[in-house]
């Protein structure tokens, strides 16, 4: 049971969300077992990816050939300590997303539950696979559960953002298609680790022609997290969607980046002779012009949704600017600031969602309106989020600031990541305490107040436990902040330690 | 042979691009599929392209690269899933918006642009 450890991180969602399809949980009136079997499953899901990440990190990284086809030949899943982390975050990101559904986002539409097991599939798979092409395989998984919880519920909002994101994505896919066969056509496997190896000694022609493809990946892949010029779906996608599925696509921005640090370590890394760091020159710029667009988006958005897409962008960014760096401290601060960027702007998703439906018409958009009904609890949440997002102490965004901040070595890069990163945190404080200050602070003057709160509907206790999972996450990163510093440097350096990953799969023995 | 598939290949693209610019769900949904058609006919290619080529051993002299064949086919199952959906969405998106426009309603500025020539004229 233990060697196939690996695989259950796919095999439970997958299997758990096919059984919710059939008796006894089908069925409107059946919701009920639906609701705990969903809990039940996220919470096996949690537990197998604590046990990955001690296996991966305490001995070696751990791969798993599907249907025993070995190496360079099979389907390859491979944990390193890098796909655990992510797959413990995931995890652990559907379970708030899943606890605050309960209160009755999940009886909106018919296969909520289902969609969301296949969408956390499809996002364990992307992390755990060692195949370009089962990658592939994996996103199609995510993608097609993404756009059916994206129309959940319904609504012309919803049908139009949701039209956008399809399109976009299926021409996406076609892009990573086109990728794979001028890659495989050039290199000859589609397996990451053999391809590190047999990059270095490529001819001239198909030197050419893996270039080509890498570039048409990064395409791929800076969709996937919106990169500029990529990132015009986000903010409108993110704000249609519902906000339990706006808070777990929050991490599928994070699968995008996952994949350029993965790609471009292994296979167009430092080893790679003559495509060596290929993309990083064109990362560096693009990584400050995201920055600054996500910042200038949060500053004039409408609605509190909106600020929350365009932090989204503002922490790929940030990502993307500890990826330029190339160095494996700078991906540890990278690691660090994916876990802490994650669950903050899933909470403030949600956050913003229980705030809009206590403001009646007015919603989460910056208009004067009547008071919340929950208005303290409410405000201490927002503040709380607000602060980690910001990257402010004592909390998890101000860590992983800090350690971006300390990843680079050259005086030049350290003005501009400083003055960059700096600027829209400084930015961010003033986006947040001004949509605080219109919701929290400023009220029409009430005609009615006793009325006007009957109206409000009360907050649910699984919307309010929800939340809280996901925003403890954050002191809690700070106080085990040792540990977990400790952990993502053990990532970075066994992702930047290709021969490690070549040592693993017994690929020189094959050669 | 090489001629006539890069010929192929080449148009469905060009084809599948120039529909996913237009402006109405129907014809982008049709660029998908050529994209879709195109992207199949690229990727069995990545092999490279043989005649009477076996793609098991021990059946004759040549070889075909059986990979990119495997690859096609997972490739054609998830592209056909993917056109379904977005035709269901597009009929949906139609009945929710009123209208087949990709952005839901058209943009003001062309109208005026069209009624002011037609004034001229």
């Amino acid at each position: 049971m233990i060697e196939h450890m690996i695989i259950w991180p796919i095999l439970i969602p997958m299997i758990g969300g096919l059984l919710m399809l059939l008796p006894p949980f089908k069925g409107i009136e059946r919701y009920a077992a639906r609701r705990v079997f969903a809990v039940l499953l996220i919470l096996a899901q949690i537990a197998t990816a604590i046990a990955i990440l001690l296996s991966a990190s305490g001995n070696a990284p751990i791969f798993y050939a599907v249907g025993n086809w070995l190496p360079p030949f099979g389907i390859i899943l491979y944990a390193d300590t890098l796909s655990a982390i992510l797959v413990l975050l995931t995890t652990f990101l559907g379970l708030g997303v899943i606890l605050y559904s309960l209160a009755g986002e999940d009886r909106a539409g018919r296969y909520y539950h289902p969609l969301i097991q296949f969408q956390i599939l499809g996002i364990n798979g992307a992390f755990l696979t060692n195949d370009l092409f089962n990658l592939f395989v994996f996103f199609e998984v995510l993608l097609i559960a993404s756009y059916s919880l994206l129309i959940h519920a319904g609504g012309k909002q919803k049908t139009e953002a949701a039209l956008h994101y399809v399109i976009l994505n299926l021409i996406g896919s076609s892009i990573f298609l086109f990728a794979l066969g001028t890659i495989y056509g050039a290199i000859g496997t589609l397996n990451i680790a053999d391809m590190a190896l047999k990059i270095s000694s490529l001819s001239e022609s198909n030197l050419l022609l893996a270039q080509i493809g890498g570039a048409l990946l990064l395409v791929v892949f800076g969709l996937k997290s919106a990169m500029l010029p990529l990132h015009f779906w986000l903010p409108k996608t993110y704000a249609a969607a519902p906000a339990p599925v706006a808070a777990l696509f929050a991490i599928m921005t994070k699968v995008g980046i996952y994949c350029i640090f993965r790609v471009y370590t292994v296979i167009y890394g430092v080893e790679a002779g003559e495509l060596a760091d290929m993309i990083q020159p064109i990362i560096w710029p693009l990584a400050f012009v995201t920055i600054a667009i996500g910042t200038v988006g949060s500053l004039v958005s409408p609605t509190l949704k909106g600020i929350a897409g365009n932090l989204v962008i503002v922490s790929v960014g940030t990502l993307l600017i500890a990826f330029a760096l190339r160095t494996p401290e700078a991906t540890a601060a990278a690691l660090m600031y994916l876990i802490h960027s994650t669950l903050a702007t899933a909470a403030l998703f949600l956050i913003a969602d229980l705030i809009g439906l206590q403001r009646g018409k007015a919603g989460d958009r910056f208009v004067i309106s009547r008071k919340l009904k929950n208005q303290s609890l409410l405000g201490s949440c927002f503040f709380v989020v607000a602060m980690v997002v910001a990257g402010l102490p004592p909390f998890s965004g101000f860590l992983g600031k800090l350690l971006i901040l300390q990843a680079p070595t050259l005086n030049a890069d350290k003005f501009m990541i400083f003055s960059a990163i700096l600027l829209s945190s400084l930015v961010t404080i003033v986006a947040l305490s001004r949509a605080g200050t219109t919701i929290f602070f400023r009220h029409a003057p009430v005609r009615d107040p006793v009325k006007d709160l009957n109206d409000s509907p009360d907050l649910s206790k699984w919307q309010i436990t929800g939340v809280l999972v996901l925003l403890i996450a954050s002191p809690l990163i700070t106080i085990f902040g040792a540990q977990v510093i400790e952990m993502t440097q053990l990532a970075a350096q066994q992702l930047h330690d290709v021969e490690l990953l070549i040592d693993v799969m017994r690929l020189r023995g094959v050669e | 042979m090489e001629l006539l598939y890069v010929i192929c290949v080449g148009v469905l693209t060009f084809s599948g691009i120039f529909l996913c610019l237009r402006a109405r769900t129907f014809p982008v949904v049709v660029g998908l599929t050529m994209l879709g058609y195109a992207v199949n006919m690229f990727l069995f290619s990545s092999g490279r392209l043989n005649l009477e080529g076996a793609a098991i051993l021990g059946m004759a002299d040549k070889y075909a690269d059986p990979l990119p064949q495997a690859l096609v086919l997972t490739a054609i199952v998830i592209g056909f899933a993917m056109i379904a959906f977005v035709v269901i969405l597009s009929m949906r998106a139609r009945a929710d918006l009123g209208s087949d426009l990709v952005d839901g309603s058209e943009p003001p500025d062309t109208r005026k642009l069209v009624k002011s020539k037609r004034g001229d004229a």
